[in-house]
């Protein structure tokens, strides 16, 4: 998947590339980049950003040339200019480190401010990044409650009516006879969602894995896949044919 | 006599002729003590070394060209010794003296061989000679001591040539050189590592400007390459080294198995003649069977122990087993312990050892320079003929072998053209100089178009190539630490921080390591959860198990593996009950056909004259195709269609290897695809592609829509190619290689090895970042050169679009002709290729829509309820 030629194409019907759905009586839209959008609250989801991961190895001395940013940020403006959202939410770890987003560099800087500008922003705390977001437009908090949903970066394993999480990285596999393909997806059973990690560096968790276990009614779990340019909508049930 | 010195490379044995011809030309040349000591052993030395010899000390650079055993090495040292005989003894107390002769070759286990050899004779002559190797594996303090003190001969490869010259120290080592003697030329200059070595030369050059070199190579399709290589380039004159021709070695015999049983259509395993190479290998001492890939040596080894009654010492030999294993497989074969050795080109190069008295080529050669080297690591004697063996694994290659071993008689010579100097070589080169002292860039432009692979760069790109170096290029200006040179105020460039050097001579050369995954054997435990532990069997490319899923199956190291799962660095597999490997294997190396023996295999179907030396099978199933449907002219391009069950097939007999066919087939199916013909695969072997659709192809063809030249126009490799490079993993892994070697990725860090999966993510990202917003940035026109020639044969296949164009036959068929069989087998045996298939998602997304009507949330997003432009609905 190359998310980064699909964010600087030109797209007629965006629309058809994304998948509708709803969790917890609420609209959503899964577009191809891994972003959900509520389209009657104006509001955008991402989740898991990872941003400055490259930097958080260097820090570590291991030299990664750090793309990883400029790539994540590139792909989340294309989105947000794609949907004008009055609302963004940033689902938590949002940098791949506690020191992340005090060493952001200023040019990256600059281009979230860019991309904040007119709308509210809200980073969610996640476990890489519990200290919360330094010197950047928005809000940190550790939970959102909104418009009949709660927003936070990991699941709970109790209350998942209007849960909107991510953390989990959940990727589903798709076989068709000898075929076998692996794409991070979008999960939900009409009462929660999983959200795809959106930063570019990130690895992904199979539906399958034992952590998502209990998280979900397997029976109404549908993985809304990314394609290279389109949302594929799966039931569970019928990834492996 | 010859006995005594059963190493090859013995440089003694190398000079086996009667002492009763020493009243040669020249001989004179030989000073006293040489002249004795080769009369001591009533040898003389050959005509060809007393030519390079005089000619040598008088002034020449020159290029060697002799068959194996015929007295290269001793040859290539001969003006060395004779010119520090003439010196004498270096008188303690004097000035420093930097290296006299440096000798280079592609293998270290070769230099440390030669030190061996060439030590001998030396000694035994007494000459005042100081002969030392330097290699990867020698220990630090020697090194040190052999920068104050440096020998008179160093024995070394390019890799330490490299570092060498990126020291602050280098003008004083090598500032009395005379002699460069390079080995195996014709195996270091088609690759990068021949860039770099070429690089490494023209600052020899600059450091000791009288220097003269030597080249020794085995038989090449174009010595003129090799000779300017070995020389300093200037714009518009034609400077080249000196010819010298050794004598020709005895005629190897060759000859084609031919087989009691029946030649199979297809298939690369030549199980048929399993009974027959046994008995060859039970007639002769020791036999090496060679064959073109890892998973051909994997079956050949399985199969021949399964009818090794006699339970013979057969082993097998390949890149990516255990570097232990194959080290215990090289020492019983140097103790002539084995009867056969199953290798790959792994061991193409380089020592031989034992009295090896038998190659079995199993499959087809690919290539007539490659077979002949082959066959020369039989029997290093050159007045004794090599034996060899030709086991095709199927039809069209008997005609490929009948090709290769015409080609073998007549002295045709396929070795691979010189390619231009690699982009990311140079960058690498550029650093290394900043290393050894600040440069300015002008003068150090035309020492590097001095080298011949880079005679003609442009020095626009030179600028950009310097430019990367100095900041990386996009986005990582904003990132100090990839400045790694800077301007001083003089205007010359020099290297950021100390570290930098360090981080160069940690990552130097141009050997990527692939991403590999080490295989390790686990045991399903009671429960069915994955023991820990276990045997590591070797190591795979990341690749390829990138196409695998949890309990495909595959051979490795002789056993049916399956696939359970990647965790951490390792890949862990457990033992298959079935026999049968479901995946076809893994394929590591593959070499496509050379266009040399592509035009013989074309000529020989066109001509029923030559048929005579082919079996009669081969000959009926020709005859057969001549009456259903036609064989191909030379010049012509045959295309069969034919439906076949509910499907449409096409096959396509281009004759241009498997790498340009893969890509021919990827762009086809693009094309096909546009025209609505709804294209469902492709498969592609060395001499054929077939391509599928549910689609009336032949229908389509004859109502031109599309006609044949518009598809097989050469402007598929214009968008189309772009299009398809945008997500192809092939160049993604090019990329990958150019961004190590470049140094934009360091594989080594002190103390911290970073894992080869960390390294492939992040080189797919930069590739994608610099696709998207520097499309012109040096790094991809390094990719796009290396993709040219490298894995995808761009350059192969746009000769072939241009010369069949107008000759194009359509042979619109009602079913399989005997010419596609071949390769209508390989379907579903060989994987289409690693690419990610995004047509699997849309078949389980329509799935859903067909079969869950009844699930509410699936509905509102087939049918619609809200508007289609989500535009409108956004402002609600």
């Amino acid at each position: 998947m190359n998310r980064l030629a699909l964010a600087a194409a030109q797209i007629e019907d965006f629309g058809s590339l994304t998948a509708r759905t709803v969790v917890a009586g609420v609209e959503a839209l899964c577009d191809p980049f891994g972003a959900l959008y509520l389209p009657q609250t104006r509001l955008l989801v991402i989740s898991d950003l990872h941003l400055e991961k490259g930097a958080a190895f260097a820090r570590r001395g291991m030299l990664l040339p750090p793309y990883d940013t400029l790539a994540t940020l590139k792909i989340l403006s294309a989105v947000i200019a794609r949907h004008d959202p009055a609302i963004v939410v940033s689902l938590g770890d949002n940098f791949h480190d506690r020191v992340g987003s005090a060493h952001l560099p200023d040019m990256f800087r600059r281009e979230i401010a860019e991309m904040a500008r007119g709308r509210d922003w809200i980073w969610i705390n996640g476990n890489h990044d519990p200290d919360g977001a330094a010197g950047l437009p928005g809000q940190s908090a550790d939970e959102l409650h909104y418009a009949g949903l709660v927003f936070r970066h990991e699941p709970s394993l109790r209350a998942g009516h209007g849960e909107i999480a991510g953390h989990l990285h959940p990727s589903a596999t798709v076989r068709r006879r000898d075929k076998s393909v692996r794409r991070p997806c979008f999960a939900t059973d009409g009462r929660r969602m999983l959200m795809p990690a959106f930063g570019v560096t990130t690895g992904g968790l199979d539906l399958r894995h034992r952590a998502m276990a209990g998280l979900f009614e397997r029976e109404n779990l549908v993985a809304h896949l990314l394609g290279r340019d389109r949302v594929y909508s799966v039931r569970f049930s019928n990834l492996l044919a | 006599m010859g006995k005594a010195f059963s190493t090859g490379r013995n440089c003694a044995s190398l000079a086996l002729v009667n002492a009763n011809d020493s009243s040669q030309p020249g001989a004179d040349a030989l000073p006293r003590p040489f002249a004795d000591w080769f009369a001591a052993r009533r040898w003389a030395p050959r005509a060809h070394q007393l030519e390079l010899l005089t000619r040598a000390r008088a002034g020449e650079s020159l290029l060697l060209i002799a068959p194996t055993g015929a007295g290269k090495t001793l040859a290539g040292f001969l003006p060395s010794l004779t010119d520090l005989y003439a010196r004498g003894r270096i008188k303690p107390g004097s000035a420093f003296t930097g290296i006299h002769t440096l000798y280079i070759s592609p293998l270290k286990a070769l230099a440390v061989d030669i030190e061996r050899n060439l030590t001998i004779p030396v000694e035994e002559m007494g000459l005042p000679v100081r002969i030392e190797t330097r290699t990867g594996d020698t220990p630090q303090s020697k090194r040190q001591r052999q920068r104050l003190n440096p020998p008179d001969i160093l024995l070394t490869t390019p890799e330490q040539v490299a570092l060498l010259i990126a020291n602050g120290e280098a003008e004083r080592f090598f500032k009395d050189l005379k002699f460069v003697v390079f080995d195996e030329l014709h195996s270091l200059v088609t690759s990068k590592r021949g860039h770099l070595l070429s690089l490494g030369l023209a600052r020899l050059r600059r450091l000791a400007p009288g220097l003269r070199t030597i080249g020794l190579s085995a038989t090449v399709a174009e010595p003129m390459d090799l000779r300017r290589w070995l020389v300093e380039q200037a714009t518009g004159s034609d400077s080249h080294a000196g010819l010298v021709l050794g004598p020709e070695g005895a005629r190897p015999i060759i000859t084609i198995l031919k087989s009691q049983e029946r030649v199979p259509w297809s298939g690369h395993s030549a199980r048929y003649a399993m009974p027959e190479v046994y008995q060859a290998i039970r007639e002769h001492r020791t036999a090496l069977l060679f064959v073109n890939t890892r998973s051909q040596a994997e079956m050949l080894f399985q199969e021949l122990w399964n009818i090794n009654e006699e339970t013979l010492p057969i082993a097998l030999h390949h890149g990516s087993l255990d570097v232990a294993q194959r080290r215990k497989v090289e020492a019983a074969m140097a103790e002539n312990r084995l009867r056969a050795v199953v290798a790959t080109s792994t061991l193409d190069l380089g020592i031989d050892w034992g009295d090896v008295d038998l190659v079995i080529h199993v499959g087809a050669p690919k290539g007539a320079s490659r077979l002949a080297q082959r066959i020369g690591r039989a029997n290093h004697r050159m007045d004794e003929p090599s034996r060899a063996i030709l086991v095709p694994a199927n039809r069209f290659e008997v005609m490929e072998c009948q090709a290769a071993l015409d080609a073998n008689y007549i002295g045709a010579q396929d070795t691979p053209p010189m390619t231009d100097g690699a982009l990311d070589v140079l960058a690498q080169h550029v650093l290394g100089m900043a290393c050894a002292a600040p440069f300015d860039e002008e003068a150090l432009f035309s020492e590097i178009t001095s080298a011949a692979p880079y005679a003609a760069l442009p020095r626009q790109t030179f600028s950009r190539v310097v430019d990367f170096v100095a900041t990386g290029g996009y986005a990582l200006r904003t990132y100090e630490r990839y400045a790694r040179i800077r301007k001083t105020k003089e205007g010359l460039w020099r290297v950021s921080n100390p570290q930098v050097a360090q981080q160069y001579r940690l990552n130097l050369g141009t050997i990527v390591e692939m991403p590999m995954l080490n295989l390790r054997l686990v045991k399903r435990n009671a429960r069915g959860s994955l023991g820990r532990g276990g045997a590591s069997l070797g190591k795979v490319e990341e690749y390829f198990l990138e196409t695998m899923s949890p309990g495909d199956t595959f051979l490795f190291a002789g056993k049916v593996l399956r696939f359970e799962g990647i965790r951490e660095n390792e890949c862990l597999v457990s033992q298959a009950f079935s026999l049968d490997p479901k995946v076809p294997v893994y394929a590591g190396g593959k070499f496509p056909l050379s266009t040399y023996l592509a035009e013989q295999v074309r000529a020989m179907l066109a001509d029923p004259d030559q048929w005579r030396a082919l079996p009669d099978q081969v000959r009926d199933w020709l005859s057969i195709q001549r009456d259903i449907s036609m064989l191909p002219k030379r010049d012509e391009l045959l295309i069969e269609t034919f439906p076949r069950g509910s499907r449409h097939y096409m096959v396509i007999y281009a004759f241009e290897g498997r790498l340009a066919h893969q890509t021919l087939g990827m762009l086809l199916t693009r094309r096909l695809e546009r025209a609505g013909l709804k294209p469902l695969g492709f498969v592609a072997t060395d001499y054929s592609l077939a391509v599928w659709a549910l689609d009336d192809l032949a229908g389509a063809f004859r109502s031109r829509r599309p006609s044949l030249g518009a598809l097989f126009d050469e402007d598929m490799l214009g968008d189309d190619l772009e299009a398809w490079l945008d997500e192809s993993w092939m160049l993604k892994r090019t990329f990958r290689n150019c961004a190590v070697i470049a140094g934009l990725i360091d594989q080594r860090h002190p103390g911290k090895e970073k894992s080869g999966r960390q390294v492939t993510v992040s080189a797919d990202l930069i590739y994608d970042v610099l696709r998207s917003h520097e499309p012109d940035h040096i790094l991809l026109e390094a990719t796009r050169q290396d993709a040219a020639s490298g894995l995808l044969d761009i350059a192969r296949l746009g000769a072939m679009l241009m010369r069949i164009k107008g000759h194009i036959t359509h042979r619109a068929l009602d079913r399989i002709s005997p010419l596609a069989v071949p390769v209508m087998l390989e379907i579903g045996k060989e994987p289409v290729s690693g690419e990610a298939h995004d047509s699997v998602l849309a078949e389980a997304a329509e799935d859903l829509i067909a079969e869950a009507m009844g699930d509410k949330e699936i509905r509102e997003a087939s049918h619609g309820e809200w508007p289609d432009d989500f535009g409108a609905q956004r402002r609600h």
